[in-house]
């Protein structure tokens, strides 16, 4: 075993017996189900309402019914439940004094930082995968198109992940595992809002720039099953950026 | 087997340790001695990579802290101030843990965990989790972590610190045994512990060293006169001027009963022979005769107060210059 195994078994196994995983886990869980069945509900209504008025049967689409609100409504979900995972990661290594291990062990500051962002994805990944529960058994029932859900899949897998890279950026902040959490909403939200600037600014340069800096549109696009490299470039360099201004991070607390 | 070569250790403008510089032999103990905040945990930080020096290298096994850092790590094991545990593993999860991390080949960590477990006496708690343990064998968790990959060299950051007296004297033993075979730096600021298992002290005072020898050179380095406690059964009126008649005496004291006396002559002479034939020739039945040698503690006491003084002495000069204070103020 690696040291970066190692240290991912640990994290993995801290996990497990902590009891946030678990809350957070199950209210994510909760969540997803119970707008997986609001949506489904709301698109019977839809199909009776068509039927009744139109007496024809209509071309309803469950990917425009279902699963691209599912999708937007989690993603948001992620703002608030993602931090609970990350805020421990550093926080509590420094507040309990581990770091000190940590650094005095021959194993670099990035794979330390790696190890501690695939745990967290490791964890998010498998409760993502969960939630395919509800495209498995609605495929049984009803016939939509699987490319937009596998994009939006992809979508809120890379949005996750750089949330977590943002919360593991923040753990490496502070010492306080509240602050952390508040931090990285703090990070995310800021990256959600300037969407909103960036779309009042229209079509300008200084627009255009600060609608790709926004996750917004990046994520829009794959839930709508569109697949774009510039896309998935803006997910997978964010998350670098922000684990990367972590490694500077715990390079300067030595500093100090 | 260390060398540390005028290491400065600056944080913001506070100087922490100031050109430091020591070596450690190959199999030796040695005691790093000081008040607290003196400069001692910064000095191992260094030693073990956690943080840089300012100015100054440090050199492990051949190895320079800034050319191979991991090379260093590896040969290294660290008992910082507070050990480093994870409060929600077992100690057997924890020793493998720390095992892998520190690169210990995996066909022989079952073997090594066995053996510090046996060691450091965590047979009855090597399923329990390290939360629910006392802080005695947290701390034993602690060492335990240090020498699971069996490292040539061994810093330890005030090991018996929060242990009852039989503990202490257990630990002891183990830091004792590994003499010889391993290197140890270990930080204390009890003096007894350093004379009980250090080979050589090293002590520092402010960031600076203010010594460096044997625990038995040191106090005698520091002796002006030799001194002995004499303790008769009817001491007369004036003994102490008819002790003061024997050749040789400098000065003779009163002890802390009024039985005994001590006596100060001058270093290299042995005046024994003739204190007992004085106080038998007197027949005032003698009890008691022995050398006071200097003990750690005044050693240590003596040399950090110089040092206070010496700090004194360099503040007050600049008051002599009537603008400083004032200045000092305004901006304050």
């Amino acid at each position: 075993m690696t040291p970066v195994n190692t240290l991912i078994a640990k994290e993995l196994r801290c996990f497990v017996v902590s009891p946030v995983f678990y809350v957070v886990g199950a209210v994510f869980l909760f969540i997803s189900g119970f707008l997986a069945h609001l949506m489904v509900v709301n698109a019977g209504q839809q199909a009776l309402r068509f039927l009744q008025m139109q007496n024809t049967y209509a071309q309803l689409n469950l990917n425009e019914l279902v699963f691209r609100p599912i999708f937007h409504s989690l993603a948001i979900v992620l703002i608030f439940l993602l931090p609970m995972l990350t805020m421990r990661l550093f926080a509590e290594e420094r507040k309990l004094r581990t770091m000190e291990l940590l650094l005095t062990s021959p194993i670099g500051i990035n794979e330390i930082i790696s190890a501690k962002f695939m745990s967290v994805l490791i964890i998010y990944l498998g409760l993502l995968g969960l939630t395919g529960l509800t495209p498995f058994v609605l495929s049984f029932y009803s016939t939509f198109s699987n490319d937009p859900i596998l994009t939006g899949y992809l979508g809120l897998a890379l949005q996750g992940a750089f949330f977590l890279s943002c919360g593991v950026l923040a753990s490496t902040l502070t010492e306080n595992q509240i602050v952390a959490a508040f931090l990285s909403f703090g990070i995310i939200i800021v990256f959600w809002l300037i969407g909103g600037l960036g779309s009042m600014l229209g079509d300008t340069t200084l627009g255009v720039v600060i609608s790709y800096l926004s996750f917004v549109e990046h994520f829009d696009r794959l839930v709508r099953g569109l697949l774009e490299a510039k896309d998935i470039v803006y997910y997978l360099s964010g998350t670098v950026l922000m684990l990367f201004i972590a490694h500077r991070v715990v390079d300067s607390h030595r500093w100090q | 087997m260390i060398s540390v070569q005028h290491i400065t250790k600056r944080y913001g403008n506070h100087l922490a340790i100031e050109d430091v510089t020591f070596d450690v032999k190959r199999g030796e103990i040695l005691g790093f001695l000081g008040p607290n905040g003196a400069g001692k945990t910064t000095t191992m930080r260094i030693i073990t990579g956690f943080m840089p020096a300012s100015e100054g290298t440090v050199q492990v096994a051949g190895f320079d802290c800034f050319e191979h850092p991991q090379e260093i790590k590896k040969r290294i094991g660290y008992l910082p101030e507070s050990p480093p545990l994870y409060q929600e593993l077992t100690v057997t999860e924890y020793l493998r843990f720390v095992g892998q991390l520190k690169r210990l080949p995996p066909s022989r960590v079952p073997g090594r965990m066995a053996q510090v477990i046996e060691q450091l006496g965590l047979g009855s708690v090597r399923h329990r989790v390290i939360g629910h343990l006392s802080k005695g064998f947290r701390q034993r968790v602690g060492l335990a972590q240090a020498l699971i990959h069996d490292p040539p060299v061994l810093i330890l950051d005030e090991p018996t610190i929060g242990l009852d007296p039989i503990q202490i004297i257990e630990i002891r033993d183990v830091i004792r045994g590994l003499a010889g075979s391993h290197t140890v730096i270990l930080s204390t600021h009890i003096l007894s512990e350093a004379t009980a298992i250090c080979d050589r002290v090293v002590i520092i005072d402010r960031g600076h060293i203010v010594a460096e020898d044997t625990p038995a050179q040191l106090s005698s380095r520091l002796r002006q006169s030799e001194k002995i406690s004499l303790t008769v059964k009817h001491p007369p009126d004036n003994w102490r001027e008819r002790l003061s008649t024997i050749p040789g005496v400098l000065q003779v004291i009163q002890g802390p009963t009024p039985e005994t006396s001590i006596i100060e002559y001058e270093l290299g002479q042995d005046l024994r022979e003739d204190i007992a034939q004085f106080v038998v020739n007197q027949g005032v039945g003698l009890l008691e005769l022995k050398p006071l040698s200097l003990s750690l503690e005044d050693v240590f006491l003596q040399l950090t107060q110089q040092d206070e003084n010496l700090a004194h002495a360099q503040e007050d000069s600049p008051s002599s210059h009537p603008s400083s204070p004032v200045e000092n103020r305004t901006q304050a």
